[in-house]
C-alpha cells in the first residue's frame, strides 16, 4: 500500500468537481446521430447541474464529428473548445484537459461530451489499411487475444479466468434497468461455448458496440458547491505513456506504464487502495480487466486469475465492486465515458439496487498505451 | 487482401522480399535493429541506419486464430503468429506448412515466402522442424 505523501501534495488534488452528468439511452438508433445523441446527454447534464448552454465557457467533444457545428448547435460560444481523438483512451485524456482548463482559468465550466452511432452505422473496429492488416491481423480484441495467449502461457491463466468477468459486469447490468443487457443474465458456463471471435477470445469476451452518448460538466470544487448536486471531487490523475511497442502487441501486459501510474495516483489523490469502494475498469475485452487489475497493484503480475475468483469484482459478493452499470462488456461500449459517469453516481448514492453500501471513493483505470487512473471521491 | 503500407522507410523491406529476401533495418549507432522501417532510430531519434539481411529466425511469442471476417481474401478460421527475431523486433504475419492446430508458444520458426501477386511478396513464417 502506497503511504499518501501529505508533503507535497499534487496541485490539482480536490481542485476540480464533477458538476452534472448525463447519458443518453444506449441502442440502435437510425433516426439520430452523435450530434443528436450528444445534444440529448448534455441537456441531461445541464439539468442534472442546474446549468444552462449559456453557463458553458470550455467545451470538450469526442466521436462527434465537428466542434463548431456541435457548439452551434447548442448555442454555446466557449472561450476554450476541442475535439479530442477516437480511442476509448481519450476519455481519460479528456478529463484531464478539462481539469486543467478549469485549473488555469482557461475556462470556468467545462462540457465534455461523447457522441458514437457506431452500432446503427455498423461501425467496425478491425480491417482498413495498418501495419499488419496485409496478414489479416487487425482490431483491438485480436491484440488481446494475443497478449491474453501469452498470459495463459506465461503465468498459468486461463480462458476460464476471464468468466468471472464477464459473469460479475452482466450481473451488475440485470442490476442496471438502462443497461443494454439487462434482463439477459448469464452464468460462468456460458462464457466457455460463446461464439468464437479472435481465438483464444470468445463473443463474451467482448464490448457491445452501441449508439448513445454521455456528457459531463466539470467546474472547480469551489462552484461545484454551489451548484444543484452534491458535488464529486476529482482527487487524483495520472498518467503514463509508452509507444514502444514497435506497432506490435505490448510484450509487457502494459505493465511498465500501468506502473508508473501505479506509482503517483495514490500519492496524487491522498488516498490510498483501503480507502476505495469500489473500481471502474475500462473492459473493451475482459484481458484488459486483468492487466488493469495487476498493473495497478490490486494483485501482483501474473495472479489476476486467482484474483477475480469468487466473485471479487461481483457487487454483493467480493472487496472490489466493478463497473456497476455493466461496463462495456454488459452495458455499452461508450469508450470510459459512462463508466466514469457510473463512478459519479455511485458517490452520489443513486444507483438503486445496484449501489455500493457507502461509496466514498472510487478510482478508475485504463489500460492502454495512455494508461491513466482516476480517483474521485464524494465531497 | 489489404496490400501493405509501402512508404519510403519501407519500399527497401518490399524491394528485398520480392527477391525472397528478408532485411531489417539497423540503428548503426546502438546496433538494435527495429521494426516497422522508419526515417530514424527509435533508440537514437537519429537517421544513422543501414539494412542489414537477417536469416528470418525467430520464436513465436503468441498467435491467435481469427474467427471473424475483416478483409476479402482471408478464409476464416486463419491463424496469425507473433514471432520475436533473434534481432528483437516483434513480426505478425500468417502460418504456412502446418494448421494452427500444430502452434506452441516457444517453438522456433523461420521466414517463408509466398509466390508474388500484384509485385508484391508476402514473407511469412513457418516451424522449423
Amino acid at each position: 500500500m502506497e503511504t499518501p505523501n501529505i508533503s507535497t501534495p499534487w496541485p490539482l488534488r480536490d481542485k476540480t468537481a464533477f458538476a452534472g452528468i448525463g447519458t443518453s439511452a444506449f441502442g440502435n438508433f437510425p433516426e439520430s446521430d452523435s450530434y443528436g445523441l450528444g445534444c440529448e446527454a448534455l441537456n441531461a447534464a445541464l439539468d442534472d447541474a442546474g446549468l444552462k448552454p449559456s453557463d458553458i465557457d470550455g467545451l470538450i467533444v469526442n466521436r462527434i464529428p465537428s466542434y463548431e457545428r456541435f457548439a452551434e448547435m447548442m448555442g454555446i460560444n466557449p472561450q476554450y473548445c476541442l475535439l479530442t481523438e477516437a480511442p476509448g483512451r481519450f476519455s481519460g485524456v479528456s478529463l484531464s484537459l478539462a481539469m486543467q482548463a478549469v485549473a488555469t482559468g482557461a475556462a470556468k465550466t467545462v462540457a465534455l461530451v461523447y457522441g458514437n452511432n457506431g452500432r446503427s452505422v455498423r461501425m467496425r473496429y478491425g480491417g482498413g489499411d495498418s501495419q499488419w492488416s496485409p496478414w489479416g491481423m487487425t482490431s483491438p480484441g485480436a491484440i488481446h487475444a494475443m497478449m491474453w495467449r501469452r498470459h495463459m502461457h506465461e503465468y498459468g491463466t486461463t480462458h476460464a479466468d476471464l468468466s468471472w468477468v464477464a459473469e460479475a459486469f452482466r450481473h451488475h447490468a440485470c442490476l442496471n434497468p438502462d443497461a443494454v443487457m439487462h434482463g439477459k443474465p448469464i452464468t460462468r458456463e456460458d462464457h466457455a461455448p460463446a461464439r468464437p471471435i479472435c481465438e483464444p477470445l470468445a463473443l463474451l469476451d467482448y464490448c457491445l458496440i452501441n449508439d448513445g452518448a454521455v456528457a459531463w460538466i466539470i467546474t472547480s470544487a469551489e462552484r461545484a458547491k454551489d451548484l444543484k448536486r452534491p458535488p464529486v471531487l476529482i482527487s487524483g490523475y495520472a498518467r503514463q505513456d509508452n509507444f514502444t511497442y514497435g506497432s506490435a502487441p505490448p510484450t509487457d501486459f502494459w505493465q511498465s506504464n500501468l506502473g508508473a501510474v501505479r506509482e503517483q495516483i495514490y500519492a496524487r489523490a491522498g488516498l490510498g487502495r483501503d480507502d476505495l469502494q469500489g473500481l471502474g475498469i475500462y473492459d473493451n475485452f475482459t484481458p484488459t480487466v486483468m492487466f488493469s487489475l495487476e498493473g495497478l497493484g490490486f494483485c501482483k503480475p501474473g495472479e489476476s486469475g486467482d484474483f477475480v475468483k469468487d466473485g471479487a469484482l461481483r457487487l454483493g459478493a467480493g472487496r472490489w465492486p466493478t463497473n456497476t452499470s455493466g461496463g462495456h462488456l454488459s452495458n455499452s461500449y461508450m469508450q470510459g465515458w459512462e463508466i466514469i459517469a457510473e463512478c459519479v453516481r455511485q458517490l452520489r448514492g443513486e444507483c438503486g439496487p445496484r449501489q455500493i453500501p457507502d461509496a466514498r471513493a472510487m478510482q478508475y483505470i485504463c489500460a492502454t498505451n495512455i494508461a491513466q487512473s482516476v480517483i474521485l471521491r464524494r465531497g | 487482401m489489404p496490400a501493405p503500407v509501402i512508404d519510403n522507410w519501407s519500399k527497401p523491406f518490399w524491394d528485398a522480399a520480392r527477391e525472397q529476401r528478408f532485411i531489417l533495418p539497423r540503428c548503426t549507432d546502438t546496433g538494435r535493429c527495429f521494426f516497422p522501417p522508419a526515417p530514424v532510430s527509435p533508440f537514437t531519434g537519429k537517421p544513422h541506419l543501414e539494412w542489414v539481411s537477417s536469416p528470418g529466425e525467430g520464436t513465436l511469442w503468441s498467435f491467435v486464430v481469427f474467427h471473424q471476417k475483416y478483409f476479402e481474401g482471408f478464409r476464416t478460421p486463419y491463424p496469425v503468429v507473433m514471432v520475436k527475431l533473434d534481432e528483437g523486433p516483434s513480426f505478425l504475419a500468417n502460418l504456412r506448412g502446418a494448421p494452427a492446430s500444430e502452434l506452441a508458444i516457444g517453438q522456433r520458426l523461420r521466414v517463408v515466402f509466398d509466390p508474388e501477386e500484384n509485385g508484391i511478396t508476402m514473407p511469412q513464417f513457418e516451424i522449423i522442424r
